[in-house]
């Protein structure tokens, strides 16, 4: 009976509450939106339920587990990830011009999905060895770890995945000290980059502009983006036609299960990337901000996790997974919303997916772990 | 020791730094989002509402019922039935080969039918609904419907047909209607009703249902749809129903049409009877005719073969389009001329000596009988050529354009029916304008003589000629002829007359019409008629004609001997009872030579029908059509010009 009840009180006090509770509302305002977006009765809505459990599972596994142990996992899972990602490039599956699943027999499996989580580990891992020793070597050295399995997904093409893979490196070189001299530029470049963009796009999007280094898909998505009305059937449909639905659910929102947009079909993948459509449409410009919310209070609860993590490499993984799900919310929502470019990003706890789920339970269990896990203190 | 946590804790503090410039930038891009909310959600709003309105909105358009065509009686000749149509969107449909592939285990549809289809096809474009095939029966809908899933772009609709329940007769009166052809669109265009016209696939082509289309038609209603974005539809928001076309009443009675039609036999002709006090046509005959039902859903090419080149021209409308020189059935309305204007009186006599000379020149009478001495009475009774021969110059032609006109001779009638033809009432200044060289263009005085007997210049439809009979039966008041007696609003049944006072009156005198009219009637006793008449219950006014085709040069005309089709046309032009006329009438039949052996007995038929109505129990012993003709009035046969 003792037992039992240790078991039970280990169990609980492995869980970050905060965080919990802020998971928890996220998942609820994710099951309610999916209702409506499969419209009634459909085997999508039960499918995504089971997600969930599948997600919390895996959270709480990782949530169990001693951060130390987890980082000893970063060289094997990174080492790993990038085999299967040459394994795919070599070997994969191809299905509307992406080569990105390896098929194993029983089952087709994505490698860039877990370089997610590896990425971020092994930098972080990487970091926490060379602690107090930083060159501008070990920064190369991180560098070039992150950017072979970048550039492996972009090649298959997935610019989604390579854009999270991209981010959670980069956040934790960024939080391991990259020079704020180093970053400043880079980021006034790109801004300027970005906006040249936008005013040359005449000359960029004519069609016998090459681009070099982007596809013509990308490109065509980008062009979109910048004049969704050039392709308003095809891929300029999608953009049309959520920045329909998100606008025209205005102030108030058109209520629970009465968004046209959504409930006649004229949003493109609802229960997917674009769920937000449906969430904006039907919940209007009060339930976009309260969400928005949400995820800064997810943002900050793992922010915090991070600050008070009890060694460098577990602050950095903390800070790094917590910024990828913020661009994992900022990039979608950018994208439904009609800022950004389309990329196959699924919003967390609202699209339909359970490798998306897995990835972010994962997630969350190795920031509860950090949470909880503290050496005695001195 | 003491080292290293002092260096851990600079790079935490280090490490906070970051995480709140993170948290910053993170904090900026939600600004940023929110920002586009609000742009989108509040400064955007009304465009985008709008947006999502337009996309699941449909406004379908919901065509009205076209009124119905009844007789006086209440007789249908125009309605409409509930027909099961097979219609594809063809863009929803794919490919058209596997679709009919797929399709005729289903419902079979016809080589033909697969033909126009695709003719269809390339004039309307893959996004209009097509027909398929029309007229589906119970059986083959349900057995689609219970397929439907199947078949993508295909639908079953249940739509309004016309339908033409009398078949040929009166054919030419209704008419028909067709598919709305870019000729109609241009039409419609321009006379900007394109809008009520959507959802409508038919438009009245010919008759009736032609000259009223606007009041048949009616106006279309429409459903908005809530539609989804492959454009099925979820639910009605709003309907407003279809106004339905009115219903036509026609003064046209089918009991007397069919008499009528019958007793053409197999003959060519047309005939037309008029109620004379109010200018309702009682019955309208083209012969041959055709059947309108052919032509609703397009006629298919063997029967427009059939009734495009056949010799008899069923699809002239003869009645109004056909003109002819009338012949004697003109020489009341010259003998009325002359009294009105003072030029001979009745009591006059003239000697006819079988031929008139004018100029040097003979004119003969037909057969070149000698009547000898001939008040106005007695000439109009055996149709003395001579006697009108020599009023010619006497009234003079400009003289006679001028009386005739009011009668309608050479003008349109106004009948409520397209396509009708002026014809040719000569006057010195008509043929200043219809010819080019001087020579052809000056009037002599021999053209006078010939155009008093009706032959000449003279070319009227067998409309006017039944016009201009009841105008003088009815003392020269002239009512509008018209088909479509009254407009019937099909929601209340409140009945328009078409046509409710009198156009103009012929100032005539009574003494005058009252010599016409004795003599008239003693055509039907003693004269050229006498033999269709006889018998008969009620005293008829008449006048017999033979209108010329061919014309021969002083011989003998031999109706046996020369071409069927270059015979002479019958003519009888007639009114009855003649002190209250009821009816009055024009007939033609063509190529079939003397007046009073088959066209007044045409109208024997007619006027027994009509008159004696309400006395059907009571059969009125009637001789045979095709009676002896006395001696007297057999000779008096319509003359024959040589000019």
């Amino acid at each position: 009976m003792k037992i039992i009840l240790r078991v039970v009180f280990r169990c609980l006090n492995s869980i970050d509450w905060p965080l919990m509770l802020i998971l928890f509302l996220l998942t609820s305002v994710g099951m309610v939106v999916m209702q409506s977006a499969v419209g009634g009765t459909d085997a999508r809505f039960a499918d995504q339920a089971r997600n969930f459990y599948v997600a919390f599972f895996a959270m709480w596994i990782v949530a169990v587990t001693p951060p130390q142990l987890i980082l000893k996992f970063a060289v094997p899972f990174y080492v790993l990830g990038v085999v299967l990602l040459l394994a795919v490039m070599f070997v994969g599956d191809t299905s509307k011009g992406a080569t990105r699943w390896l098929n194993l027999g029983i089952t087709r499996i994505q490698p860039s999905e877990m370089m997610k989580i590896a990425v971020p580990l092994m930098l972080a891992w990487y970091f926490h060895r060379r602690e107090g020793t930083m060159k501008f070597l070990d920064l190369c050295f991180a560098s070039l770890l992150l950017l072979v399995p970048f550039l492996l997904i972009v090649k298959q093409p997935d610019l989604g995945t390579a854009i999270l893979v991209f981010g959670a490196g980069f956040f934790v070189i960024y939080f391991a000290g990259m020079s704020f001299k180093l970053l400043v530029p880079v980021m006034v470049i790109g801004i300027i980059g970005i906006g040249s963009v936008y005013v040359n796009q005449d000359t960029l999007c004519d069609d016998n502009f090459d681009w070099k280094v982007l596809h013509d898909y990308q490109k065509h998505r980008i062009c979109t983006l910048l004049d969704p009305s050039t392709d308003p059937l095809g891929k300029g449909f999608h953009i049309i036609q959520s920045t329909i639905a998100v606008g025209s659910g205005g102030i108030y929102g058109k209520g629970y299960m009465n968004g046209t947009q959504t409930h006649l079909d004229f949003i493109p993948e609802r229960t997917t990337d674009f769920i937000f459509a449906v969430f904006a449409e039907e919940f209007g410009l009060y339930g976009c901000v309260t969400l928005l919310v949400l995820y800064l209070l997810l943002l900050l609860r793992g922010l915090a996790i991070a600050v008070r993590a009890s060694n460098h490499g577990e602050r950095l993984l903390a800070g790094a997974l917590t910024m990828v799900l913020f661009i994992y919310v900022f990039v979608n929502i950018g994208m439904v919303t009609g800022i950004l470019p389309v990329v196959g990003v699924p919003l967390p706890f609202l699209s339909y997916g359970g490798t998306a789920l897995l990835t972010i339970g994962i997630a969350c269990g190795i920031l509860m772990s950090i949470s909880k896990y503290r050496p005695p203190q001195t | 020791m003491f080292d290293f946590k002092k260096y851990d804790q600079q790079q935490k503090n280090n490490f906070v730094l970051r995480v709140i410039v993170a948290a910053l930038f993170a904090l900026c891009c939600f600004v940023l989002l929110s920002f586009r909310f609000w742009v989108l959600q509040v400064e955007r709003y009304e465009g985008l509402s709008a947006r999502a309105d337009s996309n699941r909105l449909a406004v379908v358009p919901i065509a009205p019922r076209r009124g119905e065509i009844v007789d006086r009686n209440g007789e249908v000749l125009a309605r409409n039935y509930l027909s099961y149509t097979l219609e594809v969107v063809p863009a929803q449909a794919g490919n058209i080969d596997e679709l009919f592939d797929a399709l005729t285990p289903v419902v079979f549809v016809s080589a033909s039918e697969q033909r126009r289809f695709r003719r269809r096809l390339a004039e309307s474009g893959k996004y209009a609904s097509i027909v398929l095939r029309n007229n589906l029966n119970e059986t083959e809908a349900a057995f689609f419907s219970a397929n439907a899933l199947r078949f993508a772009g295909v639908q079953l609709r249940a739509r309004w047909v016309r339908e033409y329940p009398q078949g040929k007769s009166a054919g030419h009166v209704v008419g028909y209607v067709g598919r709305i052809s870019e000729a109609d669109l241009a039409m419609l265009e321009e006379r900007g009703e394109t809008g009520s016209y959507r959802g409508t696939d038919v438009i009245g082509k010919k008759g009736i249902e032609k000259t009223y289309e606007t009041a048949l038609h009616g106006r279309p209603g429409l459903e908005e749809l809530e539609v989804t974005s492959r454009g099925k539809p979820v639910r009605v928001l709003r309907r407003v129903d279809p106004t339905p076309g009115s219903n036509l009443v026609l003064s046209l009675d089918m009991g007397l049409q069919r008499i009528a039609e019958e007793a053409f036999k197999d003959l060519r002709g047309a005939l037309v009877a008029i109620e004379p006090a109010t200018g309702d046509v009682l019955a309208f005959v083209s012969q041959p005719s055709f059947d309108p039902n052919l032509f609703i859903d397009g006629i298919d090419v063997e029967s427009w073969r059939l009734l495009n080149e056949s010799p008899d021209h069923p699809l002239i409308n003869r009645p109004v389009y056909g003109t002819y020189p009338i012949g004697s059935t003109y020489k009341p309305f010259v003998a009325l001329a002359a009294l009105e204007l003072n030029k001979r009186r009745a009591t006059d006599l003239i000697s006819d000596p079988g031929y008139f000379e004018f100029g040097g020149q003979r004119f003969r009478n037909s057969g070149s009988t000698a009547f000898g001495t001939l008040d106005m009475y007695r000439a109009l009774v055996v149709s003395s050529d001579t006697y009108f021969y020599s009023l010619g110059p006497e009234i003079g032609v400009n003289n006679l354009h001028d009386f005739m006109k009011p009668f309608g001779f050479g003008q349109l009638t106004g009948i409520d029916i397209e396509g009708e033809r002026r014809g040719v009432l000569p006057s010195t200044e008509w043929k200043r304008n219809a010819y080019k060289t001087r020579e052809q263009q000056r009037w002599y005085a021999g053209e006078t003589i010939s155009i008093a007997v009706g032959q000449g210049y003279n070319a009227f439809t067998l409309m006017q000629l039944a016009q201009a009979t009841a105008v003088l039966a009815n003392d020269g008041v002239y009512m509008k002829p018209h088909l479509v007696r009254a407009i019937k609003n099909p929601r209340t049944d409140e009945q328009t007359l078409t046509v409710a006072s009198a156009e103009h009156k012929v100032p005539l005198k009574k003494e005058n019409l009252q010599v016409i009219k004795r003599a008239l009637a003693e055509v039907t006793v003693s004269g050229t008629a006498a033999g269709a008449f006889s018998g008969a219950s009620y005293a008829t006014a008449g006048k017999t004609g033979t209108a010329q085709v061919y014309s021969l040069r002083g011989a003998n005309y031999q109706s046996s001997s020369i071409d069927e089709r270059l015979r002479d046309h019958s003519l009888f032009m007639a009114f009855a009872p003649v002190s209250d006329p009821k009816i009055a009438i024009a007939v033609i039949v063509e190529n079939a030579g003397w007046g009073g052996s088959v066209a007044a007995p045409i109208v024997r038929k007619v006027f027994d029908a009509w008159l004696l109505r309400d006395k059907k129990t009571v059969p009125v012993p009637v001789r045979q059509t095709n009676a002896t003709v006395p001696e007297t009035s057999r000779m008096a046969v319509t003359p024959r010009v040589t000019p």
